[in-house]
């Protein structure tokens, strides 16, 4: 068993094996049909320029951020009132002073913290039950026709619509908070599980049936693979709806929370906290949605690399 | 050329066949199978009967709809006839299984295992250790000439190379026969014929019977031992000719008398029939 092929190497510039023999008794081997990719140095230009333009990607977005700064400062320093008022609108600085206070006070971070429990807590509730229904609605038209009137039905009903009924249901404001936000995260995950389920390539399910597989082992190795990618968009979706959700139940109820810290300044007409509490939710949801996006990435690893 | 890949094949068959020299015989008997009921009723294959030989290789030719890759998904168990029996070495047909390999036109490697995930799918199914398993696919691998492609994706691969992929993780489980519908199908024509080359050789080591489904008559005068040419509506075999080209066959085979003649005699058939469907539109 020591043939081995002729030299089809990825890159034939580096083919300098010295076991490969072209030609003789290899079946199945073809010496076309090879991908050639790109040289060394055009690899690495190619690399030069795609840092280029992510680095060009990167400049762009902080100038464009700069901009905008900019102009918030100028019209609250103006005093901008046409149509929209910027009157009582606090000005970057004070917000951004109102800030450094607020990162020297311990309740922020309880705020902050709270908020972040409250999400994982729903959001994992959310992915497990979410995926678990997407998987069978997409596999069993059984379960189909009997749930997808429900989610048709709750979908569109928004997470501040959920808060009466909520604390009615639930035993503590807690708990009726932590619906909410799992209700937001709940349904893109269910439809996006659902989705990719759906679309597994038939061919894919065949093959793998004339390789042997068992109904288990089809789900496990092709549907459930073949839904990842769809799965993952739905996580993060799920993740960024979450924590709009939280805000609507922070807001109405609560002692903690950063959506409660928010409401909370406008109700004390601290306006410059109103803005630190938004830019916090902003960043919180911005750096959560990255974090599963980041921790999805292995599992998707061969979806990068198609052509 | 690879010795071990062979014996090891040969004796894991002869196993899983307690001792017995089982080796694809293919017995297709009465079958029909007729999609849909009433005014939707469409009549794929009709009353078919014929008999593949253990380690024959054989093309089914015919026009796109004549039922070709219904009959052979009957074999594979994709498709159960309405009516008759598909037995292989006598075990009737009841579904798709690891004994009856299988290669499709579209590509279809499982785009999230690598390359050799892929080949050692079928015998971690068949509960084969990691060891094993990896083991097994590396032979396969090496027998492709693809080593070095082991840990890349499907996705970075060319179409000729996914399809000798394919036809190594089919051949990894130990079939007793390799049901190919239309494999190069979407290749390009030079690349089909190193493919068409490399498979013989396979075939001609492994002596596997294959059964292989195409419209190109080139194509299957080059590959196969006996062409069965099939008719549309309703599908039934209407030809069934032996090829007596000397092997291993060469591309330059093509221009030679007796590859013309067959082919003359095939497309005979295959234009009566297209005919035979022009008509029967126009009336």
């Amino acid at each position: 068993m020591n043939v081995i092929g002729k030299s089809i190497s990825i890159d034939r510039q580096t083919s300098d094996s010295p076991v490969e023999k072209p030609g003789a008794g290899n079946p199945l081997v073809t010496p076309d049909s090879v991908k050639k990719p790109a040289s060394h140095s055009n690899a690495q230009s190619l690399l030069l320029w795609f840092s280029g333009l992510q680095l060009q990607s990167f400049f762009i977005g902080t100038l464009s951020l700069t901009v905008g700064i900019v102009l918030w400062y100028l019209a609250t320093k103006y005093n901008f009132n046409h149509f929209i008022n910027f009157e009582n609108v606090p000005s970057p600085l004070k917000v951004g002073a109102a800030f450094m206070i607020q990162l020297g006070d311990p309740e922020f971070y309880i705020h902050i913290t709270v908020s972040i429990r409250r999400i994982l807590i729903a959001y994992t509730i959310a992915v497990v039950l979410g995926v678990a229904i997407g998987v069978i609605v997409g596999r069993s038209k059984l379960a189909r026709a009997a749930v997808i009137p429900y989610i048709e039905i709750i979908r569109p009903i928004p997470a501040v619509a959920w808060i009466p009924l909520a604390i009615l249901m639930w035993p503590t404001e807690e708990s009726s908070i932590v619906y909410i936000t799992f209700l937001g995260a709940l349904f893109p995950i269910i439809l996006n599980t659902l989705h990719g389920v759906e679309q597994t390539p038939d061919v894919l399910v065949r093959a793998a049936r004339s390789l042997g597989a068992s109904k288990f082992a089809v789900f496990w190795h092709v549907v459930l693979p073949a839904a990842l990618p769809s799965i993952a968009a739905g996580l993060a979706i799920g993740m960024g709806i979450s924590w709009f959700s939280l805000l609507a139940g922070e807001i109405i109820s609560g002692q903690y929370g950063i959506g409660y810290f928010t409401w909370d300044a406008y109700s004390l007409i601290n306006y410059p906290d109103i803005v630190v509490g938004m830019l916090v939710i902003g960043g919180l949801g911005t750096l959560s949605t990255y974090l599963i996006k980041l921790m999805m990435k292995p599992a998707l690893r061969w979806k990068e690399k198609q052509r | 050329m690879n010795a071990d890949v062979i014996s090891i094949y040969k004796n894991k068959i002869a196993e899983k066949n307690g001792g017995q020299e089982k080796r694809g015989r293919i017995d297709i008997e009465g079958v029909s199978i007729i999609f849909g009921s009433g005014a939707d009723e469409n009549i794929a294959v009709t009353e078919t009967s014929l008999t593949i030989n253990p380690g024959e290789f054989v093309c089914i030719l015919g026009p796109s709809g004549c039922g070709k890759s219904t009959l052979l998904n009957s074999i594979a168990g994709y498709v159960t006839p309405s009516s008759g029996t598909v037995l292989v070495d006598d075990d009737e047909v009841a579904g798709p299984g690891p004994d009856r390999g299988m290669v499709f036109q579209q590509y279809s490697l499982f785009p999230w295992k690598t390359v050799l995930e892929n080949i050692a799918f079928g015998p971690k199914l068949a509960g084969c250790s990691p060891d094993e398993c990896s083991s097994i696919a590396n032979t396969f691998l090496a027998m492709i000439g693809l080593t070095k492609i082991a840990n890349t994706f499907p996705g970075e691969l060319s179409g000729g190379m996914q399809q000798r992929v394919g036809i190594a993780r089919a051949l990894a489980n130990y079939p007793r026969v390799l049901l190919m519908d239309e494999p190069f199908g979407a290749l390009d024509a030079q690349t089909r014929i190193m493919m068409q080359e490399s498979l013989l050789n396979i075939w001609a080591e492994f002596g596997i019977t294959v059964v292989f489904v195409t419209h190109d008559v080139d194509e299957a005068i080059f590959l196969a031992d006996r062409i069965l040419v099939m008719s549309a509506s309703p599908g039934s075999v209407i030809a069934d000719l032996k090829v007596n080209l000397e092997r291993p066959r060469k591309p330059e085979l093509a221009t030679s008398h007796d590859f013309v003649e067959l082919k003359k005699q095939c497309l005979g058939y295959i234009r009566a029939e297209s005919l035979k469907a022009f008509e029967q539109v126009g009336a």
